[in-house]
């Protein structure tokens, strides 16, 4: 797991017939924390830049399909 | 209708091969650091370190893409790239065909 | 005036017939958060944007076209030479009956693309905010689309339009700021 992805727990309730997922997960992309993007930010290679998305690495926010697995406790 | 089914059988440019994914990798890789830069210098119009890289990726950018179009025909219409004979541009293959 | 290039921003593969995804990816052709809307919510908003602004855009405008056809071209290699059993298969029969396998403007639920997605309040932050949201928001359906298929060379070009979204979505920010700060009259050169 990333160091941008966020978890939390949900309430469980009683009622809720599907087998509850208890740990859920949000990602908060690195451009949430930069107002005014600085100058002279490292870059990729052209290749990188292109693999990536972007051209500076601070810049970049992984993602990977976790959620097929994330469902409820029968499924994990 | 045969001519149809090989889309370089008019036209005086290479196969698609490995050769030519290789170039147009290399071109999209130039050309999206350009358009990085250009959206970063529209808000960062001051940034002199900046322009001087987008300056030296234009130059790039035009080497590349006429090693290009001279082995796998126009980029771009309207006078903007040259043709053979026959008219180029109708018959090398679509982005989303190769 | 605009100029066609006649190559992908990046390469579009895909490594299966998959007719079932084609639909799922049309969300990002003709739905509300799709590349379409953003296309034309960006470029019609310039003509009441401070021109400051107006340069930003327009290059952003101009890349979710080419983002378009990058979808597109997903939608056309998944179903192209799909049988129409598949087609059925994948809940497409609707779609087929009027379409064929034509690429159309429609969300994944087949609700066909409609100008009302497209918010022009004519205030630059308004405006600019409705941009923001539309990137994050379209950030979100790729991540559910990469969910969705297994294929990794798909994957591959969502996660780039994806992270396409992020850097838009800053830029969009950065423009904020310009709008309040003001910086045609402040600026000293």
């Amino acid at each position: 797991m990333n160091d941008q992805v966020r978890v939390w727990y949900p309430f469980i309730g009683p009622n809720n017939p599907c087998p509850p997922i208890r740990v859920k997960t949000y990602v908060v992309p690195p451009n949430q924390y930069i107002q005014f993007q600085p100058l002279d930010l490292p870059q990729f290679t052209p290749q990188e830049a292109l693999r990536y998305g972007t051209l500076w690495p601070a810049l970049f926010s992984p993602y990977e399909p976790t959620r097929g697995s994330e469902g409820g406790e029968s499924t994990s | 209708m045969s001519d149809k089914m090989n889309a370089n059988a008019n036209t005086n440019t290479k196969p698609i091969d490995d050769e030519y994914y290789k170039l147009l990798h290399e071109l999209q890789a130039v050309d999206f650091v350009l358009l990085e830069l250009a959206l970063f210098l529209n808000t960062h119009p001051n940034d002199m370190k900046s322009i001087q890289q987008f300056n030296q990726g234009v130059e790039q950018r035009q080497k590349l893409a006429y090693q290009y179009e001279l082995n796998y025909g126009p980029l771009l219409q309207y006078g903007h790239s040259y043709s053979r004979f026959p008219w180029q541009w109708i018959e090398t293959p679509w982005p989303w065909q190769v | 005036m605009w100029l066609y290039e006649k190559k992908l921003q990046y390469p579009v593969k895909v490594s299966k017939c998959d007719p079932r995804m084609a639909k799922l990816l049309l969300e990002q052709y003709g739905g509300a958060d799709g590349e379409l809307a953003a296309a034309l919510r960006y470029l019609n908003q310039r003509y009441s944007i401070p021109d400051k602004v107006i340069g930003l855009l327009t290059d952003i405008g101009t890349e979710e076209f080419a983002h378009l056809e990058m979808i597109a071209t997903m939608v056309y290699k998944l179903t192209k030479d799909a049988t129409v059993e598949m087609m059925k298969e994948a809940g497409l029969s609707e779609m087929y009956a009027q379409h064929d396998r034509a690429v159309f403007y429609s969300n994944s639920s087949g609700v066909p693309f409609t100008t009302a997605y497209i918010q022009a309040k004519g205030d630059p932050l308004a405006d600019l905010y409705e941009d923001i949201a539309a990137e994050e928001k379209a950030r979100a359906t790729y991540q559910w689309l990469i969910d969705l298929t297994d294929d990794v060379d798909l994957q591959d070009s969502l996660k780039f339009l994806r992270e396409r979204e992020i850097i838009h979505s800053l830029r969009f920010r950065e423009a904020v700021e310009i709008i309040k700060a003001d910086w045609n009259t402040k600026r000293v050169f």
